[in-house]
């Protein structure tokens, strides 16, 4: 099933100017919060009404401004699993699960015993949303949704109230359920680490805008905007001055890079990222830093340290993060004499 | 002693059963009309909610007297609609337990409206949001997600306004009146007496509606806190 989406939309104090095209059937949203992800996902399944433009489900036009087109939330067959679920409260786990069923008595009750059973929810038919575990909720909120065979599913920050371990597990779960949905699903998320694990077509959200999209792995390789790198985990950036179609100069850094590959024209900015420094003892090579420390942090698996080049230009702070099992060369070596920035790791940005 | 259980032997009833005829029929009234115009402010938005929540509070603010006035403008029949509905329909209202029943609504109408109001407001929009998405009609929202779910508010809605249209007396006195076995409500016979000085009969109406409020009100709280065990304590 293709999407399309081309809306706009005006608030006070923000707007909404949001286009893409996916054919994808898994695609994540990347945002900060505030970002307008999640009132993408609204005017998608109708909750809210975009002022101009245009969404397109397949062949289908479920909004078009143009000709005054918009159909009801009701009439769209696109679900939405809300982060906190919206579990009807006062209806019990069959009557939520077949809440939004049409048909004979017989065929609803046929169907939410079907549901129950795949979700693996029986025996709680009779229990209330308040006295589930959120394991179950997210369950009998899937099992809604799925009750009445939806041709899209909106995941609007499903597990960003979790805590780290019931957030690992909800997910895979989810996941697990999702994958003999056939029709399509986008996740929304400022998680980078949940849309990665989840999409296969990745966009970049940034202020009420799509800054870029493409193939999530592609992407987290090459973000190609700093606000997408940072997004997707990029923890140094640097201006710089492109000297030639090799090299370099990172201002803030105050070092010179060389690079295999061509430096593009237009680029503006210099992205590593923390984990793909590497250490060099005794002898300098090609774009390598030395430095001061400024300060680590001990995490339970990794360690992070905070360093400062050693020039008269550098004014950044630089992040270092180190996986526990590489600690133990720094404690036969000690500090490295200098940091390696792998040219092939180097990000190349624009604004 | 034995002169209270004379007085007790020979006392009317009539006014305790016009008094709670009449509180449950406002009630009734006031709780359909409470919970669509509660709805329709919830959906309204800015300066038009603004004026239509004023209107709809207004008889909670005024004094019952001022809602009396307006009444008998309205329904009196020397005046034009009052006339029209007694001519056309033999509808007669001032003077009349329909009198009675429609000042009690008016009066605790607001009630019933602001709390259930309250309680729309406080509902978690994306209650409302899923069902649209699940494909269910806004009525089938309304009635099964946004009613029950509000259920505690429009529960102590209902009782304050039985209690107030129990206790009408402003507005009732001056479109109903006081006609004993017909419009005589408990709290116009507390007055009617009292000017008389007898404050023995008096007591025993006042000990009538205490003992009425306070079990209908205990009773209220005890049929929403079983409903609402999922409500923690503080």
């Amino acid at each position: 099933m293709s999407l399309s989406v081309n809306v706009k939309k005006r608030f006070p104090d923000f707007s909404l100017d949001v286009r893409f095209e996916s054919s994808a059937s898994r695609i994540g949203i990347l945002g900060a919060s505030g970002c307008g992800k999640s009132m993408t996902l609204k005017c998608i399944a109708g909750i809210e009404t975009p002022d101009q433009g245009e969404i397109l489900l397949g062949p289908r036009v479920m909004y078009r401004s143009a000709d005054r087109i918009c159909v009801k939330p009701q009439k769209r067959n696109i679900g939405y699993l809300f982060q906190n679920y919206a579990l009807f409260p006062t209806m019990t786990v069959a009557k939520n699960v077949g809440a939004g069923l049409k048909g004979s008595r017989r065929q609803k009750e046929e169907r939410v015993r079907e549901m129950l059973h795949t979700f693996q929810l029986e025996g709680l038919e009779e229990r209330l949303p308040g006295e589930l575990s959120g394991g179950q909720q997210q369950r009998v909120a899937l099992a809604r949704i799925m009750a009445y065979e939806p041709e899209v599913i909106l995941l609007d920050e499903p597990f960003s109230a979790l805590d780290q371990f019931l957030k690992d597990r909800l997910q895979q779960e989810l996941y697990e359920m999702l994958e003999a949905y056939a029709g399509t699903v986008i996740l929304v998320s400022h998680d980078r680490d949940e849309i990665y694990r989840f999409s296969e077509e990745l966009l970049v959200m940034d202020r009420g805008r799509v800054i870029t999209g493409g193939k999530t792995r592609e992407l987290f390789a090459d973000p190609g905007y700093l606000e997408a790198a940072r997004l997707t985990g990029c923890k140094n950036f640097s201006r710089v001055q492109r000297t030639g179609a090799h090299r370099m100069e990172a201002l803030d850094w105050g070092i010179g890079l060389q690079c295999k590959r061509e430096i593009p024209g237009n680029i503006a900015y210099v992205g590593f990222r923390a984990h793909e420094f590497v250490p060099v003892w005794g002898e300098k090579k090609e774009n390598c830093i030395r430095f001061r420390l400024a300060g680590s942090a001990e995490l339970p698996f990794e360690k992070n340290f905070y360093i400062l080049p050693e020039n008269e230009q550098a004014r950044e702070n630089l992040c270092w993060f180190l996986q526990k099992d590489k600690w133990e060369l720094l404690r036969e070596k000690g500090l490295p004499d200098y940091l390696e920035l792998p040219e092939s790791r180097l990000l190349f940005l624009t604004g | 002693m034995e002169t209270v259980m004379e007085l007790f032997k020979e006392l009317d009833w009539s006014p305790l059963f016009i008094s709670l005829k009449t509180g449950a029929a406002a009630t009734f009234v006031s709780f359909f009309l409470g919970i669509f115009a509660a709805r329709k402010a919830v959906r309204a938005s800015g300066g038009k909610k603004a004026v239509l929540d004023g209107i709809l509070t207004l008889p909670m603010v005024l004094p019952p007297t001022a809602a009396g006035f307006f009444l008998l403008l309205l329904f009196s029949r020397r005046r034009p609609l009052g006339s029209f509905l007694y001519e056309q329909f033999d509808f007669k209202v001032v003077q009349t337990w329909l009198g009675c029943v429609i000042a009690a609504t008016v009066i605790a109408f607001p009630l019933m409206y602001r709390n259930a109001r309250a309680a729309f407001e406080q509902i978690d929009v994306n209650l409302v949001y899923a069902g649209r998405t699940l494909g269910m009609s806004e009525t089938e929202i309304f009635w099964r997600v946004v009613v029950p779910s509000a259920g505690p508010g429009i529960a102590s809605g209902t009782v304050l306004t039985f209690a107030r249209a129990l206790g009408e007396y402003g507005a009732t006195s001056m479109l109903a009146g006081n006609i004993p076995g017909k419009t005589g409500t408990i709290s116009q016979k507390i007055a009617m007496v009292i000017q008389d000085g007898d404050y023995l009969t008096a007591g025993i109406w006042v000990g009538v509606v205490i003992v009425i409020a306070l079990a209908i009100v205990i009773l209220m709280n005890l049929i929403s806190g079983k409903r609402m065990k999922t409500v923690k304590r503080w």
